[in-house]
């Protein structure tokens, strides 16, 4: 964070080491303009970042990010941490990670899967990491990181 | 060996797919005699678009090791029609069969029906995805007819939207076979497939020329050119024509080489064909049996 003027949060969460130029991905997978459209955003880009190269850090004010949040964000920047802030300190410290499947919280992009006809859950086996791309585990259509990010 | 439900060939094993070969090749033994090994059991066959081939083969499959089937043929006669669930066909018809076939428009129905039935599902075709037990027949016609399944094998016709030529062009990579992809332009092997077999490090050739390809060849696995693909029906006159098997493309053939299709055919090979030590698509048709009821045998636990 040297040289980088970013003020402390009272309460809320930090999204710390996202990877370089996604963290207005990242604002949109969480939904922040629907879900949290009052909430004091500070967004830094490109950070350098010794073990990273370039990172970005998003901190949302009055927010404790919720798990299914968390979930979203292991898509598209796997390596992420998140802080929760109480009274100005780090109260809790997730590390982020993709998981080998992904369920219910995406849409299947073929429109003649069966999961967008039948009320069902959908699921995600996660064949590449970064890009990301997932493949529909009903029907094995695969999913590229940019049809992801639209859906959100 | 635990098989519960055939629902894509990405779900079997190289070793998986051996044996259910080795049983089928038992059954096959069996030839027109029944037997008594699925005797009391009952196959749902619930096709809700249209087959003639697959329905047949497994009900006569069934009928042969001493079962009996209950089903129907198109949806428009079952509550389906008055707006009722799949998953809720699935659980009303899986407290009267011990397994279930199932053919559906949309793809992802049969793994969504596997997920919500207790008793085994074998899918019969999901929309444009998958058509497994085309694809073990495919396999066994090939193992019984050529001996192996290394082989230099063409996959002909309409590559973009064959289901049964992707799921064979998978099945085929695991075995090491060395494929031709020979196609019109605009129908060729999605590039999304090819890039899911280069994981198998196959050899594989992609080309439009299909008289040039013959001499090389094992098996030409020949597919159907639907008329409607095409905008232009001057364009599908031109493209028909080219991708025809006839007794003037078979001149440089192997000797030994051999011809298989899916089928329906509409005019892709020409009826002389019929006739010539190459073609073995009727075979393929017969050899069905034996694969469903190794199938059959297998999800229900009577044979292993």
């Amino acid at each position: 964070m040297k040289g980088v003027k970013v003020k402390r949060i009272e309460n809320g969460t930090v999204i710390d080491h996202i990877t370089g130029g996604q963290a207005l991905n990242v604002l949109q997978i969480i939904g922040v303009h629907k879900e949290y459209p009052k909430a004091v955003l500070t967004v830094a880009m490109n950070v350098p970042s010794k073990k990273m190269g370039t990172k970005d850090i998003v901190k949302i004010e009055g927010r404790e990010l919720k798990a299914v949040e968390v979930d979203k964000i292991s898509l598209i920047s796997p390596n992420s941490s998140i802080n929760i802030i109480r009274d100005f300190e780090v109260k809790e410290k997730k590390d982020v990670s993709l998981p080998k499947t992904v369920e219910g919280v995406l849409k299947c992009d073929n429109p003649n899967c069966i999961t967008n006809f039948e009320a069902t859950k959908t699921l995600f086996a996660v064949e590449e990491i970064s890009p990301l791309k997932l493949r529909c585990s009903f029907c094995e259509r695969t999913m590229s990181e940019r049809e992801i990010i639209k859906q959100f | 060996m635990e098989l519960h439900d055939i629902i894509s060939i990405r779900d079997l094993s190289k070793s998986k797919i051996n044996h259910i070969l080795k049983v089928s090749e038992d059954m096959e033994k069996h030839g027109a005699r029944k037997n008594k090994y699925l005797d009391g059991k009952i196959l749902a066959t619930l096709f809700f678009e249209p087959s003639t081939r697959t329905r047949l083969s497994f009900e006569t499959a069934m009928g042969r090791m001493g079962g009996s089937s209950i089903g129907f043929s198109e949806s428009g006669t079952t509550s389906t029609s008055k707006g009722e669930s799949l998953k809720d066909t699935i659980r009303t018809v899986e407290s009267y069969a011990d397994a279930i076939v199932i053919r559906h428009p949309q793809e992802g129905s049969a793994r969504l029906a596997a997920n919500v039935a207790s008793v085994p599902v074998i899918n019969a075709g999901d929309g444009s995805n998958q058509h497994p037990t085309q694809t073990l027949l495919d396999l066994y016609t090939i193992k019984r007819e050529t001996g192996a399944l290394k082989k230099n094998i063409a996959l002909i016709g309409d590559l973009k939207y064959g289901r049964t030529a992707h799921s064979l062009a998978y099945a085929l990579s695991m075995f090491g076979a060395k494929m031709t992809f020979i196609s019109p332009k605009g129908l060729e092997m999605p590039e999304e497939v090819i890039t899911d077999l280069a994981k198998f490090n196959t050899k594989i050739e992609e080309t439009n020329d299909l008289e040039g390809s013959i001499p090389g060849l094992d098996v030409l696995y020949v597919t159907r050119i639907q008329k409607e693909r095409f905008p232009d029906p001057e364009e599908y006159e031109k493209v028909k024509g080219a991708y025809k098997i006839t007794l003037k493309t078979l001149e440089s053939a192997k000797k030994n080489s051999i011809i298989l299709h899916p089928l329906p055919r509409v005019d892709e090979i020409a009826p002389e064909v019929d006739a010539t030590k190459h073609a073995r698509y009727f075979k393929q048709v017969h050899y069905g049996l034996p694969v469903r009821m190794a199938l059959l045998g297998l999800v229900m636990g009577a044979l292993d």
